[in-house]
C-alpha cells in the first residue's frame, strides 16, 4: 500500500484487484461470504443476472462511497454508517427495478432487500473500503461483484438448463434449450403436462433451492481440486 | 391458535435456513461447535423476536399511509429496519458480554455479524410481504428464530462428527458443508405442506 505518487490508472495490481476475487479469492466459494442470496435466486439465469448487476452497483459504489468518507467516520459508528450507505443504494436499485421491470421484481421479491445484508457488501467495506483509496476500492467492489455474478450464472444457468430446459426465461431473449414447455416464467418446479410430452423430462431436484446447494459445493471442490492452496487443512 | 400455526410452519415448513437459506454465512461460519452454535442460535432468537414487533410497529404507524405522518414513506424501509436490527445487536452484545464473557470471546466477530444475518432481515421483510400483524409477527419471529437455533445445533453437532470421517482432501471444510446443508434442506422439505389448522381447531 506504499503512496506512489503517479501510479497508472489501471496498473497491474488494479488488474489484480478484479481478477483475484474472480477465481482465487472468490466471495462466494473461498470467502464464504454472500451464501444466502446465492441460492435463492439461481433457478432462472435471469433472475441470476440482475441480481448479480444490482451487487455489481450496490457494492462497487458502497465501496466508493465509504472510501471517499472513511476519513470521517468515528470507529464507534462505522457499522451504522456503513449500513445507511448499503440501505439507501438498495433502495435506489430496489425503486429503479419496480419502475423498470416490475416482473422481474416480483420473482426477486425479498432478495433485492436482503442485498442489504449480503455479507459481501459489508465484508468488502470491512476489509478493503475503509483502508484503501476510492479508485481502487471502487474496482474491489466491481471484482467482488463479478466474483459472485460468475457463481450465479453458472449454477443458473445449470440449474435452469436441466431443470426447465430453457435458458433466459423470461428475458426478451428467451430460448428452448430441451424439451418444450409453454410456460417459460413458470417458477420452481415445471409440473406441467406438455413438459412430459417432449424427450427431457425436467429434474426436479434442479429445479428446487437445495440443488444450489449441492452445484456450489461441487464448484469447490472442481476449485480446490485444480488450486491446493485453497485446501481447507482444519 | 393461528399463532401456534404460524410459529411451527415459521419453525419446521418454512424453517430459515433450510427453506430459505437465510442467514447462511453465519450458519456455515459458527458451526464448528455445539456450544458456540447454541450461543449464536439463542442471540438469533432474541434479537428477531425483539426486532420483528418493532419493525411492525414502525412499518405500521410511521411508514404506511394510515399512519401518523399520512404520507407513504415506505421507501424508507429498508433504512429503518436496520437501524433498529442494528441498534438490538448493539444490546445483545452488551448483555452476552455482561453475562458470559467466555461465550462472547467464542463468539467473536459474528455477533456484530447477526446485524447482517440475513434472516433477521429476511423475517422482517417476509412479515411485510405476508402482511402480519402484531401478535402473528411475533409468533413468525420466534420461531423463525427456534427453527434458526434447531438447524444450527444440528449442523454443529453433524459437522462435530464429521471430524472423524475421511472426506476427500478438497471438499473437507466448506465443500461438505455445503453439501450437509443440502441434505438437511431435503430432509426438511419433507415436512413441506403438513398444516396444523384443522388439528388446531378442534
Amino acid at each position: 500500500m506504499a503512496d506512489k505518487e503517479k501510479t497508472p490508472l489501471f496498473g497491474p495490481k488494479e488488474k489484480r484487484l478484479l481478477w483475484d476475487p474472480i477465481n482465487d479469492n472468490n466471495p462466494i466459494t473461498v470467502q464464504v461470504l454472500g451464501v444466502c442470496s446465492a441460492l435463492a435466486v439461481t433457478s432462472l439465469v435471469y433472475k441470476s443476472v440482475v441480481m448479480a448487476i444490482a451487487v455489481i452497483f450496490v457494492l462497487a459504489f458502497a465501496n466508493l462511497i465509504t472510501s471517499l468518507i472513511r476519513n470521517y467516520i468515528p470507529s464507534q459508528v462505522r457499522m451504522i454508517a456503513q449500513l445507511v450507505i448499503i440501505a439507501t443504494l438498495v433502495t435506489i436499485v430496489e425503486l429503479t427495478l419496480k419502475a423498470t421491470n416490475y416482473a422481474i421484481y416480483k420473482e426477486l421479491s425479498v432478495f433485492i432487500g436482503l442485498i442489504i445484508t449480503n455479507c459481501i457488501v459489508m465484508g468488502r467495506l470491512e476489509a478493503y473500503a475503509l483502508a484503501n483509496k476510492p479508485w481502487q476500492s471502487f474496482l474491489d467492489g466491481i471484482g467482488n461483484g463479478l466474483g459472485y455474478g460468475v457463481i450465479l450464472i453458472i449454477v443458473g444457468v445449470i440449474r435452469e438448463i436441466f431443470g426447465k430446459g430453457t435458458l433466459f426465461a423470461g428475458s426478451p431473449i428467451q430460448m428452448n434449450i430441451i424439451g418444450k414447455s409453454n410456460d417459460l416464467v413458470q417458477y420452481w418446479i415445471n409440473t406441467s403436462g406438455d413438459s412430459m410430452m417432449s424427450w427431457y423430462s425436467n429434474n426436479g431436484l434442479l429445479a428446487l433451492p437445495v440443488s444450489s446447494l449441492f452445484l456450489i459445493g461441487i464448484l469447490i471442490w472442481w476449485q480446490r481440486g485444480k488450486n491446493k492452496k485453497l485446501i481447507d487443512i482444519s | 391458535m393461528e399463532l401456534v400455526n404460524i410459529f411451527i410452519k415459521s419453525a419446521f415448513m418454512e424453517n430459515m435456513v433450510l427453506a430459505f437459506f437465510l442467514g447462511m454465512c453465519s450458519f456455515l461460519a459458527v458451526s464448528k461447535t455445539v456450544k458456540t452454535a447454541i450461543g449464536l442460535g439463542l442471540a438469533v432468537i432474541f434479537v428477531l423476536g425483539i426486532t420483528m414487533p418493532i419493525n411492525w410497529l414502525i412499518n405500521t404507524y410511521l411508514l404506511s399511509e394510515a399512519g401518523i405522518f399520512g404520507l407513504d414513506l415506505t421507501f424508507l424501509r429498508f433504512i429503518l429496519f436496520i437501524a433498529v436490527i442494528a441498534s438490538m445487536v448493539q444490546l445483545v452484545e452488551m448483555i452476552i458480554e455482561k453475562v458470559s464473557p467466555s461465550l462472547y470471546n467464542s463468539l467473536g466477530i459474528f455477533l456484530p455479524l447477526i446485524t447482517v444475518n440475513c434472516a433477521i432481515m429476511g423475517g422482517s421483510l417476509f412479515m411485510v410481504s405476508r402482511e402480519y400483524n402484531l401478535p402473528e409477527s411475533v409468533a413468525y419471529g420466534l420461531g423463525g428464530g427456534f427453527g434458526w437455533f434447531l438447524a444450527i445445533v444440528a449442523f454443529a453437532a453433524i459437522r462435530e462428527k464429521m471430524a472423524y470421517s475421511n472426506v476427500p482432501a478438497p471438499l473437507r471444510g466448506l465443500g461438505i458443508a455445503f453439501i450437509l446443508t443440502g441434505l438437511m434442506g431435503l430432509a426438511f422439505m419433507s415436512l413441506a405442506g403438513i398444516d396444523f389448522t384443522p388439528f388446531i381447531a378442534k
